[in-house]
């Protein structure tokens, strides 16, 4: 048994055997030519035959994976009558007198170098989509077709490389996973693959490539991203049991899509999602959540290489909003330092990050950066249903700060005539045990609370949750921070407020009791997680 | 000739499918020259691998000049493709 190990990009498992994926490249030879215009023709018609192509590939892809992952093919087409490629191949048939077939293959290399030597990894990524609108013209000259790979039984294809064009070729009822030996997570290959929910990992090595020869067994595991070549009985038995248990439990899960997350005796309670990105929106709702109980604005800061505009942060907000249409939304200001550090910020080393300055602290000692952010929100609130919290609260002052900011931003805005929503909700985070134990005081101030566990526990216990030698005392458990979170939630209710629990305790089905006798209103966990979280709902008896 | 600046607010800058969204549009101008200009990058507006090429980031300012017929209306299509995010 050989063990390769890649990106998982699809979590489920495959288990089956290989095929060898064969790209059939005609070789490109120099050959000098006399008439360029009949050489100019021949181009023409291989262009055509395969803009056909592409138009075919694109209606598949329409169909199965959607239309904003099937664009990519109409951009293809675009490429293949871009001025530039075209100039470009002309030109090297007229003044050096070749084949056509060769001047598509110099300017793709051409092409391609350019895009991989630029300093942006979207990019570089593209010198593949050149490459493989190239390859396409260049095999319609001799009218070899890399699409129809006959297959009779499910495989699992492996492949140096797979182009996304060659990807939605496959025949998706045939291919059972599959293993790429390079590649990148970001390529539309994988995203391809995400889409059309087959089991793939990518990037396992060229290694990989000497071992394999078509029907060997292999299992495939998109969730670990390891891959077994020719298993022992012992892997095989337990693969067999985790891929027979993952598709018990997707099924069972989808079977709660729809339902409502009720308790036996009819206690509800919301399951919301948390997501770091606008890119996760599609997982909230085909997991079926209520709304985003945490949706990280970091992303926005560390993605950039600068301050992000009002502008760029008001388009992420306003797409959000409008994808959950209606739905709550809770927006969680920078939550930058500590373990997300930012090179812009000039923050500076620090002894004790955790215990430093961060998140709330730098909005407050730097206004400018935190007004930018509120506008943007205020802005995009008339798009939906807005909430939005403030992490690292400790004080009643730093709570009062943040409102004469609030103020200080509606009014600019109205005197701007530009419109925000009156019904946002204002709610911050309890993660520390300050905030927990001064929560009476807090909650009148404030529509919500929402419990940051993992924050809590670490300041609670006084541990440091990335210390493998503390994983004893770390206990996600302990009464200390089940008391603090008990008080919180008495606390706020007491004085109107609702409460919810968006850290990583939120999904721990173990607890879920506890929290819901607690009174806790909401709970936001990661996408995967809500039908799970419903599930345990739904089978808890508090009577 | 028309022109004007617009800033890109698109998280991803103009990557492709922006791109190909602005070519798609601009193409329509048949007799009108639209090109876009960055502080360091120039690329004309209906070819989708110079635009590719420019590589345009979030938070760019991208001046956009129209030359030819109908140059107002392509300069305002271009204007408002930037300005809503190509749509994304």
């Amino acid at each position: 048994m050989d063990k390769f190990t890649g990106k998982g990009v699809y979590g489920a498992i495959a288990i089956g055997k290989i095929s060898v994926f064969n790209r059939q490249e005609a070789s490109v030879r120099r050959i000098h030519i006399k008439d360029t215009e009949a050489e100019i023709k021949r181009l023409e018609k291989a262009k055509a035959r395969s803009s056909e192509q592409l138009q075919q590939i694109y209606n598949k892809a329409l169909k199965e994976v959607g239309e904003t992952n099937a664009q990519i093919f109409e951009i293809h087409m675009m490429m293949i009558e871009d001025e530039d490629y075209n100039e470009s191949i002309i030109n090297i048939i007229e003044t050096q007198m070749v084949n056509a077939e060769y001047a598509v293959a110099v300017t793709s290399d051409n092409f391609a170098s350019m895009f991989a030597s630029m300093d942006d990894t979207y990019m570089q990524v593209r010198a593949a989509d050149v490459k493989d609108i190239s390859n396409r013209i260049i095999n319609n000259f001799a009218a070899v077709s890399n699409e129809n790979n006959s297959i009779d039984e499910k495989v699992v294809i492996c492949a140096d490389d797979l182009a996304p064009s060659e990807t939605v070729s496959l025949d998706k009822n045939k291919v059972l996973a599959f293993v790429t030996a390079n590649g990148s997570v970001n390529s539309h290959t994988a995203i391809l693959a995400r889409n059309m929910n087959i089991p793939a990992v990518i990037g396992v090595g060229d290694k990989f490539l000497e071992k394999i020869k078509d029907g060997q067994t292999v299992i495939v595991d998109g969730f670990s991203g390891e891959v077994f070549l020719d298993p022992d009985e012992d892997t095989l038995n337990a693969m067999n049991k985790k891929q027979s248990e993952d598709s018990e439990k997707k099924k069972l899960l989808m079977e709660l899509k729809g339902k409502e997350n009720v308790t036996l005796d009819g206690t509800k309670i919301e399951i919301y999602a948390n997501i770091g990105g606008v890119d996760n929106i599609g997982a909230v709702l085909f997991n079926d959540a209520g709304g985003i109980g945490l949706f990280r604005s970091e992303f926005l800061y560390l993605e950039n290489s600068d301050y992000p505009t009002e502008e760029q942060q008001f388009t992420a907000y306003k797409k959000v909003l409008e994808s959950m249409a209606g739905k709550k939304v809770i927006i969680r200001t920078m939550d930058i330092g500590a373990d997300k550090q930012v090179d812009y910020f000039n923050l500076g080393k620090e002894e004790n990050p955790a215990l430093g300055f961060r998140a709330i602290r730098i909005c407050l000692s730097r206004p400018e950066i935190f007004k930018t952010q509120m506008r943007a929100l205020y802005r995009a609130s008339v798009y939906g249903n807005l909430g939005i919290m403030f992490p690292m609260i400790t004080s009643v002052s730093e709570v009062e700060k943040i409102k004469a900011i609030c103020e200080e931003v509606k009014h600019e805005l109205r005197s701007d005539n530009i419109e925000y929503s009156s019904s946002i909700e204002i709610g911050i985070m309890i993660e520390t045990p300050a905030a927990a134990i001064i929560s009476d005081k807090l909650a009148p101030m404030v529509d919500f609370f929402s419990v940051g566990t993992n924050d809590l526990i670490q300041y609670t216990l006084a541990c440091d949750r990335q210390n493998p030698n503390l994983e004893n005392i770390c206990d996600t458990h302990h009464e200390a921070v089940l008391r603090l979170i008990a008080i919180s939630a008495e606390n706020a209710h007491r004085h109107g407020a609702w409460i919810g629990i968006c850290g990583e305790l939120a999904a721990d089905t173990s607890l879920t009791e506890t929290f819901l006798r607690m009174g806790i209103d909401e709970l936001s966990v990661s996408p995967g997680f809500v039908l799970k979280v419903r599930n345990e709902v739904r089978n808890i008896d508090l009577s | 000739m028309v022109s004007q600046t617009v800033e890109v607010v698109n998280t991803q800058g103009i990557h492709m499918r922006p791109a190909g969204v602005l070519v798609e549009e601009m193409k329509k101008f048949s007799d009108c020259t639209v090109m876009l200009k960055t502080a360091d990058k120039s690329a004309k507006a209906t070819a989708v691998m110079q635009i590719m090429a420019a590589g345009i980031k979030c938070g760019t300012k991208v001046e956009i000049t129209a030359d030819g017929v109908n140059e107002q209306a392509a300069l305002d299509k271009a204007v408002e493709l930037f300005k809503s995010g190509f749509g994304e």
